[in-house]
């Protein structure tokens, strides 16, 4: 951690040093740790870290009553998933209700320096989508695609669900400001993190209004063995399937062998 | 010792997934039965996806009775005749599973089938097993003779035509009623998922009168053929056979397998029926109590695709 703390600060020096000049209001610079995590046998989830600072390139910005706030959202792969509900049926509880959800995000973090309804106001935090809750996710419903209000309990037990897996996060402490502009988050990513692109998107607000935002990505790719694996069975699954038969019986004969006592 | 997973995408203890592949091989060696039936739930207890789990369980039976059936096969208690009919009966069985499945599954009631079927299939069994064993085992503590192997004593089956000797089992009954136990057994297999060894086992016994010292082996080679195949057919159509847990289950299976199947050796047929049996119950209860008892969360999601 020492290690990404040190780059990051030779890179922010850089920034100060290099890039104040007369723009927007605003400069909004980041940079995360990490552009590929790689998964490797060992692999149980892991920490990515972003820094960023923003920068006031006017007096009037320099004059900002309050403070910076920002919102960081991370959203993984775009996944279908199938939710469902059990009921009772004759004395029986089985899968009664279910409900698709088609290309949410697999991995969908909302990380900000205090809670998003304290940051704006309730029209906007709706408008540009920045709690948790108020994702867009669409779902099959009969022919229609679309979403629906906040506390429906589908939608509602999806998130929970997600949460629970820490597939779906909302911190409201997850961004540090370290000065008044420069800013630190921690973006958690469990070992069921799927393999993909992740996007990075930073917002800056100031008295309730979004200032600027820049977005940045990461992947998560396997390496190695398991990546290996991963392409056989996916490209030769007939041949993969075959070694695995093979391996199956070379395992039982090897053991027969050597557990051999008559 | 975390160990990642490739084509489950998750990372599990290597120590727990070993244990749980000895104690469930000592129980397919014992009993001659693929374990897929204890196998799977536990897989998917601790987090992998279900079609991952009965993809790789598949190789991993495969495995154990290998080990198995090598074994029995030194001791000269594989009835390969025997096995090779069933198995020409569990192909078409097999066949007409997966297409019913496919039915079930458009008509959307798939869970709730094989929730009621394993309750019922378990516990019948199980029960019955159970009550048989602790007759015999009564009847023979009050001095009276072992259930009589009455060599000529016929049923209807054996006056069906088409018959055929099997030297190593030591009887002489038609092939009709042979195929029609594989037959059930590659079906119920296909829809429910397991190899059906604890169903095979004694329905050998009980219609066919195939004594107690073949019948493991015999139903452990088409445990074998089955699940080999299974492994084949997983892989090819649906890629969700993750080679790195089957070779961790496999590794923990044979070594379980060869202590199981001494344990089995050298204990009295009755006592390793009623083993079986309680243990076939056992699992049936504790599918009725899930489906009986309101579940902790209700809702439960699952990428599509996988299950």
């Amino acid at each position: 951690m020492t290690r990404y703390l040190t780059i990051a600060a030779v890179v922010l020096l850089a920034i100060l040093l290099v890039a104040i000049k007369p723009a927007a209001a605003e400069r909004l610079v980041t940079s995360i740790s990490r552009h590929q995590v790689l998964v490797n046998s060992n692999f149980t989830g892991t920490s990515i870290v972003l820094f960023g600072t923003v920068e006031p390139d006017t007096p009037t910005a320099r004059r900002r009553a309050t403070g910076y706030d920002l919102v960081v959202t991370v959203t993984g792969p775009k996944q279908t998933i199938v939710e469902r509900r059990k009921e009772r049926m004759l004395g029986i509880w089985t899968n009664i209700g279910e409900r698709t959800f088609l290309n949410v995000p697999s991995y969908l973090a909302v990380l900000s320096n205090q809670p998003v309804e304290q940051i704006t106001n309730a029209d906007t935090v709706r408008q540009l989508q920045l709690g948790l809750v108020d994702k867009m996710l669409p779902q099959q419903l009969g022919s229609d695609v679309g979403d629906v209000a906040r506390d429906e309990p589908f939608r509602a037990n999806f998130i929970r669900l997600k949460t629970q897996h820490q597939l779906y996060v909302q911190k409201t402490n997850g961004v540090t400001l370290l000065t008044p502009t420069v800013f630190r988050a921690e973006i958690s990513l469990p070992a069921e993190a799927p393999i993909g692109n992740y996007d990075v998107d930073v917002k800056v607000f100031a008295d309730g209004a979004l200032l600027t935002r820049t977005s940045s990505a990461f992947e998560i790719i396997k390496v190695g063995f398991e990546q290996f694996v991963a392409t056989a069975a996916q490209e030769y699954g007939l041949l993969y399937g075959l070694t695995t038969a093979m391996m199956a019986i070379m395992t039982g004969w090897f053991a027969a062998v050597v557990f051999r006592r008559d | 010792m975390q160990i990642y997973l490739p084509i489950a995408d998750l990372p599990v203890d290597i120590f727990l997934v070993l244990g749980m592949g000895l104690a469930v091989g000592f129980i397919s060696g014992m009993f001659g039965i693929g374990g897929g039936f204890l196998m799977t739930p536990l897989l998917i207890f601790i987090g992998i996806s279900p079609a991952v789990a009965v993809a790789s369980v598949a190789s991993h039976i495969a495995a154990s009775s290998c080990s198995g059936v090598i074994s029995y096969w030194r001791r000269r208690t594989v009835d390969l005749a025997l096995g090779l009919m069933l198995l020409a009966g569990g192909i078409l069985g097999t066949a007409v599973g997966v297409w019913l499945f496919t039915l079930l599954r458009s008509l959307g009631q798939l869970d709730l089938t094989i929730g009621v079927s394993y309750v019922l299939l378990l516990s019948a069994v199980g029960g019955l097993m159970v009550n048989e064993s602790v007759r015999a085992i009564l009847r023979q503590q009050q001095g009276k003779p072992a259930t009589p192997r009455r060599g000529g004593a016929h049923t209807w089956l054996h006056g069906l035509p088409l018959k055929m000797r099997f030297k190593r089992s030591k009887i002489y009954v038609s092939a009709i009623p042979v195929w029609m136990i594989g037959f059930i057994i590659g079906f119920v297999g296909a829809i429910m998922g397991i190899g059906g060894g604890f169903l095979l086992v004694p329905m050998l016994i009980y219609f066919l009168r195939v004594p107690t010292a073949t019948v493991i082996g015999t139903s452990m080679v088409l445990t074998l053929v089955t699940m080999a195949s299974a492994t084949v057919m997983h892989a090819a159509t649906n890629h969700l056979v993750d080679a790195v847990l089957a070779l961790i289950l496999m590794v923990g299976g044979v070594i379980g397998a060869q202590f199981g199947a001494r344990a089995g050796q050298n204990m009295r047929g009755e006592r390793l029926r009623l083993l079986l049996g309680l243990l076939v119950l056992a699992v049936g209860l504790r599918f009725a109590f899930q489906l009986v008892v309101q579940p902790d969360d209700l809702y439960s999601i699952r990428m599509l695709g996988a299950e």
